[in-house]
């Protein structure tokens, strides 16, 4: 069976050339960085021009990227981080309701320690509205942190205008930008940040491997303690493997950033389009306009995600209901009932990330078994037989 | 064909998905396809856990069976090569089998929440999701037996091969449409060859023991698991108390709420008499376990509601059957009569020991079940 993978968002496969960059420091280039020798050296020059590639991809200097193990990490980092050393009686932080839970569910643990946190609501766009960030601003707020790209919709945030604001506030701004490098063009002094978040494996990187922004000036508390590695914000030896692949894979994205995105926008749209075409009451979630390239989230009403993802495995389709981590969870998406779907609605979402090395016959594959998984999920749906068919005939007659 | 395997991670339905996988999995598309259904977050009542919730989901180390069962069911699937997903139905089962299941024990009954699992989940969700993803069939590790009747045209469900393990008392609420979708692999089997077959295959699985507890109970203590779930649900537990009287009408003690207490216990009454006492009714409008002798829990008469007439019963027919009213129960002659509104009236040839409201009273003719229903109501 052919398999075609639609799942971009979750992980992306490693790239080739990603693959073989990373290759001699497993067996050959084994050196632990921080040793004086031969062995280490080479791989500290490696893991070196890996922090220039990531830093040119995002127009950061080099010195300002630290190397983690993800983007969960870098989130817990930056997040803890930049609370635990702000030094005021009592603490608070912005935060939209649209977040990834590794920004989330931080936020809650701040919040069992006794820091308060505002979760700034979206509209049916999916889109934070940069003058509720500026209300939700108290004295005593301490971090901003407003994902760039949001993983489930796809939805592009307004980073530069929160980043003003942030700026004239005096407050640190962090973003978790891990599904939109390496997709839309990410330049921290274009967006303001003074954090921000990215991962490998979004990226045709290895698992494993991330990074995090962090501005010349910007005072952390690290979440590790150990030795003195990456200039003593993150102790650990380093996954030298991991972040080469990592660099490799930021520098494949940025030399092929324009023209990746247009191809895969332009795939994203006709398979969005052609669903729309053959597939009725189908609806696309959120600002069509202002959003990844390489995503669409498309509720098909009436019918059970959860079936229909293992529906479409079965026939050699990858796709989602959402966030990989929430799968199998009770609670519909978060993220979906934030825009304003009902429970049903987020429960009949599919999401569509398409990547690298999805091409047009992908497309047209999917074009032709979709509508077929969605009519065989909807003739066993007793609703749709009760709101739908049952409905035609009178509508029809009706002739509005 | 293609078949939707239910799979829970014990041997049992293992062993189903083996021997399905054996005889089915040779094309070149999946044709058999296991499932896990996920029913209950073990992690919910962290009370019977004995953990505290730290964090948005509560503490990792508090891993329950019900994780560990899926576990398994994955670990045994790839071991067959098989495409296998977890079905999330929590909240569908939490609204048709552990209420209800609350619900009739508030009301004095003994419930028994397997049979209200197979219809409402197993034989109606877990179907309806096979039908979804593709399948056209079902099958389960249950011991029991379906044949279909060419000469009438129906499906007849029957005891298994293997009495001793026969459940064929917990599935007597299915249709001829669920039948006609549904596969026991097992039926045939007895449990020592089906954990032969197990070894021989090398199954993950071989060796584990069989579950015994209610599934969403794994402490097997379910008065701690009603407390634990009323009070999550923030219902006060107070009023949750009454009087234990005697048949002829004298108070003998306190209890703690009728939902700890079934027909025919006679330990843990909290009193002590000259003579042994069982209970032999539980009477929720006034809150009174009543006891009594031992031959006062003897009865020859049943309703039963909600009866599901595998062989065709219509109101006014009489029948002779023997009739189940316990798993564990031998059945018994008795007359049957079907009646209006789904009831039927059971009247036992010689009195049973212990006829309990909630338990489901299961109609069988030699090893063939004609139907069953809840007893609502006992009499004589």
């Amino acid at each position: 069976m052919r398999r075609i993978y639609f799942d971009n968002n979750a992980t992306t496969s490693v790239a080739p050339e990603v693959f073989e960059a990373m290759r001699p420091y497993f067996v050959e280039q084994y050196g632990n960085a921080s040793s004086i020798h031969w062995f280490g050296q080479q791989a500290r020059a490696a893991v070196e021009a890996a922090r220039e590639q990531v830093a040119r991809l995002l127009n950061a200097r080099s010195n300002e990227i630290i190397f983690t193990s993800g983007g969960t990490e870098s989130d817990n980092t930056a997040i803890f981080g930049v609370v635990g050393a702000a030094r005021s009686e009592t603490k608070h932080v912005v935060t939209a309701a649209i977040e990834h839970h590794a920004v989330l569910h931080t936020c809650k643990a701040l919040e069992k320690r006794g820091v308060n946190v505002t979760y700034v609501r979206v509209g049916s766009s999916g889109v934070v509205d940069p003058t509720d960030i500026q209300r939700a601003i108290r004295p005593d707020t301490v971090l901003i942190t407003v994902m760039h790209a949001n993983n489930e919709i796809g939805a592009v945030q307004p980073l530069e205008e929160i980043g003003c604001i942030a700026r004239e506030a005096g407050i640190p701004f962090h973003t978790d930008a891990v599904q939109s490098v390496g997709k839309i063009p990410v330049d921290v002094e274009r967006l303001g940040v003074d954090l921000l978040s990215l991962s490998a494996h979004k990226i045709n990187g290895p698992k494993g491997a991330g990074a995090f922004y962090l501005r010349r000036g910007t005072v952390l508390r690290p979440l590790l303690y150990g030795g003195h590695h990456e200039r003593d914000r993150r102790p650990g030896t380093e996954n030298v493997s991991g972040i080469v692949g990592l660099g490799k894979a930021a520098e494949l994205a940025r030399s092929q950033l324009a023209e990746e995105a247009e191809r895969v926008a332009r795939l994203r749209d006709q398979l969005e389009a052609g669903i729309l075409d053959r597939v009725p009451l189908a609806t696309v979630t959120g600002d069509r306009a202002r959003r990844l390239p390489t995503t669409t989230n498309i509720r098909f009403d009436y019918i059970e995600g959860e079936a229909f993802v293992i529906a479409m495995d079965l026939r050699g389709i990858a796709c989602s209901t959402g966030a990989a981590c929430s799968s199998g969870a009770v609670e519909p998406s978060h993220v979906l009932t934030a825009v304003g779907l009902t429970p049903a609605q987020a429960r009949a979402s599919i999401r569509f990330s398409l990547g690298r090395f999805n091409t047009a016959d992908d497309v047209e594959e999917a074009l032709r078994i979709i509508p077929a998984v969605v009519e065989q999920l909807r003739a066993i749906s007793p609703h749709y037989k009760e709101q739908v068919v049952a409905r035609q005939p009178s509508t029809a007659g009706k002739s509005i | 064909m293609t078949i939707a395997v239910a799979m829970s991670g014990g041997v049992d339905s293992s062993t189903a998905a083996a021997l399905l996988a054996e005889n089915y999995s040779n094309g070149e598309t999946p044709r058999v396809i296991g499932l896990t259904m996920q029913l209950w977050n073990q992690r919910r009542l962290p009370s019977l856990i004995g953990a505290g919730v730290d964090g948005p989901d509560g503490p990792a180390a508090g891993r329950c069976c019900s994780l560990d069962d899926a576990y398994d069911a994955r670990r045994v699937a790839a071991f067959l090569n098989l495409p296998y997903y977890v079905v999330n139905i929590e909240s569908a089962f939490e609204a048709t089998v552990v209420h209800p299941f609350i619900a009739s024990y508030l009301r004095g009954e003994t419930p028994v929440p397997c049979s209200l699992c197979n219809t409402e989940i197993k034989f109606s969700r877990f179907v309806e999701t096979a039908l979804q993803i593709g399948a056209d069939r079902i099958a389960t590790g249950h011991y029991a037996r379906i044949r279909f009747d060419s000469t009438c045209g129906r499906y007849q469900l029957l005891c298994a091969a293997d009495r001793s393990r026969d459940q064929s008392y917990f599935l007597f609420g299915l249709t001829q449409e669920q039948l006609a979708r549904t596969l026991f692999p097992l039926g045939e089997l007895t449990k020592v060859e089906v954990r032969a077959i197990a070894r021989r295959k090398n199954l993950p699985v071989a060796d584990k023991a069989d579950s015994q507890e209610i599934c969403f109970v794994p402490t097997g203590n379910y008065r701690r698991f009603i407390a634990a779930y009323l009070s999550e649900q923030a219902q006060a537990t107070a009023p949750f108390s009454g009087e234990i009287v005697s048949s002829d009408g004298r108070v003998l003690a306190r209890h703690g709420g009728i939902h700890n207490y079934t027909i025919g216990q006679r330990k843990g009454l909290g009193f002590t008499g000259g003579k042994p006492y069982y209970v032999t009714k539980i009477d929720p409008a006034h809150q009174h376990v009543i006891v009594g002798t031992a031959s006062e829990l003897m009865h020859r008469q049943l309703i039963a509601r909600d009866v599901n007439w595998i062989v065709p019963a219509r109101e006014g027919d009489r029948f002779d059957a023997d009739v189940k009213i316990r798993h564990q129960h031998l059945p018994a002659q008795a007359r049957v009569e079907a009646l209006r509104h789904c009831q039927a009236a059971v009247e036992f040839l010689e009195p049973q020991r212990a006829i309990t409201p909630g338990q489901a009273a299961v109609f069988y003719r030699g090893e063939e079940v004609l139907g069953g229903g809840w007893i609502a109501s006992v009499s004589d």
